[in-house]
């Protein structure tokens, strides 16, 4: 990520600084402090308890404060079946994060609807938010879970911070929102899970 | 005497039609302008203090298409009774059994919000599975598997939001 120079000053205590570019520098600090929003809305939410708990421990990861304020979390993990009805609630609770925010949908219900191809619920999260991975099961692993926890952790590795500041900064923030505020739609287009794991192979290579 | 025995002793109304059943529970069929009185001669002469269920049927394309089941359940006599009636139209109602039964609100509130069947008396009958403001009743026959315009609701909300 970037290098320890020793710099001359003089002193003769061991002093230096740290050189990196300000992206690796962020992105480094955000991916791991990820602090998960946990949206537990049916069986996937007692996994997702257990992968907080100490057999799996998402500590290991940095992603182990759990806040139930959507104001205080980064990541938004979508555990469960998600009904029309519930819909409003949930973009609420996705508006109110502040950015940067990643969303993960967690089981084929929130991936797809899954089994419930029915009236009542949303055929997968990404009708209303932007996700960034999907994890198949039902309810998944907690491993699996976890796997999506570190790939979005190289997501966020390859995000530029500062064009994305700048391109904020330069256009004014949507009225009565505290957030710079994505249309869905877009943010569905350049998050879709094929992109990413075509880009993902090119960095490991 | 079982409970049968004892609404007819207590005074049946003229409409009782005695119904099969496949778990040997008594089940009678009344008229619907008959069911608030038959529910509250069991209730208070028959000893039938709890009720179990209330649900309905749709059972289209019959007359009156809508059948509507009481499950009463006797502490007292280790029994139970059921009750049911047809109803049909646009607009199917019955008298509610809140007053009887305080706890059968919430019965009542999903059979309105499932079939659309109103309960007359009852206070507040109004959606409790579906969004307030959906126009569809979804255990309705002719209400597809996939729904009307599931997302409709949703997508007003979004559009009106600041």
């Amino acid at each position: 990520m970037g290098s320890l120079v020793p710099a001359d000053t003089g002193s003769s205590q061991e002093a230096g600084f740290f050189a990196s570019r300000l992206d690796a520098l962020v992105n480094w600090g955000r991916k791991n402090s990820l602090w998960p929003m946990p949206l537990g809305l049916s069986c996937c939410g007692i996994e997702l308890m257990a992968m907080i708990g100490p057999k799996f421990d998402i500590a290991r990861f940095g992603a182990e404060a759990a806040r139930f304020s959507p104001r205080q979390c980064d990541l938004l993990i979508v555990a469960g079946t998600l009904t029309w009805k519930m819909a409003e609630a949930t973009r609420t609770i996705y508006d109110q994060m502040p950015d940067p925010k990643w969303v993960i949908a967690m089981g084929v219900c929130s991936s797809s609807g899954g089994m419930y191809d029915s009236y009542s619920v949303v055929q997968g999260v990404d009708m209303i938010l932007p996700v960034d991975v999907y994890v198949p099961g039902c309810p998944p692993r907690p491993d699996a879970v976890i796997d999506a926890l570190i790939k979005l952790q190289r997501k966020i590795e390859r995000e530029s911070p500062t064009r994305r500041l700048a391109e904020m900064s330069s256009k004014p923030l949507e009225a009565g929102t505290n957030t710079f505020n994505m249309a869905p739609n877009d943010a569905i287009k350049t998050h879709r899970i094929g992109t990413f794991l075509e880009g993902d192979e090119g960095d490991d290579a | 005497m079982n409970g049968l025995e004892r609404l007819q002793a207590a005074g049946a109304p003229a409409s009782l039609i005695e119904q099969p059943s496949r778990d040997n529970a008594a089940c009678v069929r009344v008229a619907a302008a008959d069911v608030y009185g038959t529910l509250q001669t069991l209730r208070d002469a028959c000893g039938f203090g709890t009720v179990t269920f209330i649900t309905a049927i749709d059972r289209s394309p019959a007359e009156d298409r809508f059948e509507i089941a009481w499950q009463l359940r006797s502490v007292e006599h280790v029994d139970r009774i059921r009750v049911t009636t047809r109803v049909g139209g646009d607009a199917p109602s019955v008298r509610s059994a809140t007053d009887l039964w305080p706890g059968s609100a919430y019965m009542e509130r999903e059979c309105y919000d499932m079939f659309g069947i109103h309960f007359e008396g009852h206070v507040g009958l109004k959606r409790l599975l579906m969004p307030e403001g959906y126009d569809h009743f979804p255990l309705r026959k002719e209400f597809p598997h996939q729904g009307i315009e599931p997302d409709r609701l949703y997508r007003e909300w979004e559009r009106t939001r600041s």
